[in-house]
């Protein structure tokens, strides 16, 4: 097991998470949305939390957004980051109102605000996936 | 007002690192289990309720190992950290009403010299809060432990209210004085002043080493009984006059909340209060499950203790510790005694109403709550009296 906790985790490619990664590969951001109340929501559940409508699709984001919080990784607990130390895992709130977790790649961890505005980029993983990060707009 | 069931018999384990336990991980448990029995008068077979921690044994393994033959109650709450104090209430409904007489309430792992969580968290995601949330949305992100997602509420809890680092050094601070009258303590006699707590390396920013609990080898558990049940043992029973718990919404993602202080604890300590006909106010101390210094402070603002973004400049001035307004942790804690799961939460608690706490005994406790904290922010909290 030693050889694969060196590997770069990646998400299960299934279910509803294979299909948001599906349109993060593709180069889209998408969130689902209710077809009844219209609240978008993240991260993908079955039905709506607000009103109970089990109707919605995948619908684009504007992919802007603001950061809200992020933490700093100065000691890696997964030996797959050992060595990428100091890093920050940064939570956005994007324009839809949802929240979305990634690292904003132009961006020394010490120059991170709170409310920075950033947009949606894509890190090709080299293994079939993208992963959503950002870039600095502000 | 109380929920007629008490706690009759604590027991604990050797705390240590070093050497490790040489104890099993079942067998460090049993080891404070045969204990707390024995404190409580009874013998292993009069055990017929067990709560087991999640993923950490099951009761038929306990009963098998302890002679119960007659084990009519088991269950385990799957709520983390939370599960301790949140299972004194489950506990005190079952010998209520009889499903049970006496329930042992064990927790306890070989955390030094087992497996150490940062292992556990690369080959165990499944077993990691959220599951298949955190593998799929914060680990590919390099987010994969319980530091880095709590940092991430205290990150904004700092911009939001102006909490300092200083506010979380004097949390770390008031336990490891703690643990300087507790020879159980594994840093008794390492202390530590804000100067030291400043100067060690950065873990997770705003997380420093001493923010950090322990990986220890420890273990505790404790026996509950009913009241009327209490009156033919040996022991001074202290009484669970209220338990409740809460979770966070939702419970299994951290990053989307729209109100991210919102916790377990948020819910549960209201509940818990209003049961016992208490106020925060009457505590005569708090056992505040300190995974990590800064839950401690959200937690005294989320039960109420003072309001929130009042915590930093509350754990500061000695209030915290020993003598001062509300002494949190007298035995040290997670981060200074020994990660025993929130357990030796509660048994320091009971030998503070037991008035048995040796030189940190608080003059005439009557009585005092403690909290649980698990997973994603599940939360819990026993108002205990005697």
């Amino acid at each position: 097991m030693g050889a694969d906790l060196m590997a770069r985790p990646l998400p299960l490619m299934a279910g509803l998470t294979e299909e948001f990664y599906g349109y993060c590969t593709a180069g889209e951001l998408r969130f689902q949305r209710c077809s009844d109340c219209r609240v978008w929501r993240h991260v993908p559940r079955e039905l709506c939390a607000a009103c109970g409508s089990f109707e919605w699709s995948w619908e684009l984001s504007s992919g802007r957004g603001r950061v809200f919080t992020w933490t700093v990784v100065v000691r890696p607990l997964h030996p797959a980051f050992a060595g990428q130390e100091p890093y920050a895992p940064v939570v956005v709130e994007m324009e839809e109102g949802v929240r979305l977790l990634g690292r904003v790649m132009d961006c020394p961890p010490e120059e991170l605000e709170i409310d920075m505005s950033v947009e949606v980029a894509f890190d090709d993983t080299g293994e079939g996936v993208s992963l959503p990060v950002f870039r600095r707009t502000g | 007002m109380s929920t007629g069931a008490c706690i009759v018999g604590i027991g604990e384990s050797e705390f240590c690192r070093g050497e490790g336990s040489g104890l099993s991980f079942l067998g460090i448990q049993l080891q404070a289990a045969t204990r707390a029995i024995s404190d409580a008068g009874l013998s292993n077979q009069d055990i017929d309720g067990i709560m087991p921690f999640p993923n950490l044994g099951t009761a038929e393994s306990f009963a098998s190992n302890l002679g119960c033959r007659d084990l009519r109650f088991a269950a385990t709450l799957n709520i983390g950290g939370a599960a301790p104090a949140a299972s004194l209430g489950t506990a005190a409904m079952v010998v209520s009403s009889r499903a049970a007489d006496h329930v042992l309430i064990p927790a306890g792992w070989n955390a030094y010299s087992g497996f150490r969580a940062a292992k556990q968290v690369a080959e165990q995601t499944f077993a990691i809060p959220g599951g298949g949330i955190a593998r799929d949305y914060y680990i590919p992100h390099g987010l994969t432990a319980p530091p880095q997602w709590y940092a991430l509420i205290a990150r904004r809890h700092m911009h939001e209210f102006g909490t300092r680092s200083e506010h979380l050094g004097a949390i770390a601070v008031a336990m490891r004085k703690h643990a300087q009258l507790n020879d159980n303590a594994v840093m008794k006699g390492k202390e530590m002043t804000l100067d030291d707590y400043m100067a060690a390396p950065m873990i997770t920013d705003p997380y420093r080493l001493f923010d950090c609990c322990l990986e220890t080898d420890a273990a505790a558990a404790v026996v509950v009984t009913s009241e009327e049940r209490a009156r033919d043992l040996p022991g001074k029973p202290v009484k669970i006059l209220s338990s409740a718990a809460g979770q966070p919404y939702p419970a299994d993602e951290i990053t989307g909340r729209v109100d991210m202080f919102r916790t377990g604890l948020t819910l549960a300590a209201p509940r818990a209060f209003a049961k016992a006909g208490l106020e925060p106010s009457d505590m005569d101390f708090a056992q505040i499950y300190d995974c990590f210094t800064f839950e401690v402070l959200q937690q005294i603002e989320e039960a109420g203790f003072c309001g929130r973004g009042e915590g930093g400049p509350f754990v500061e001035g000695g209030r915290i510790e020993l003598g001062g307004e509300l002494p949190v942790n007298t035995h040290g804690g997670l981060l200074s005694e020994a990660h025993v799961l929130g357990m030796s939460h509660i048994t320091e608690a009971v030998r503070q109403l037991r008035g048995t706490a040796g030189p940190r005994q608080i003059k005439d406790a009557r009585v005092g709550a403690v909290t649980g904290w698990g997973d994603f922010g599940d939360g819990s909290m026993a108002i205990l009296g005697n």
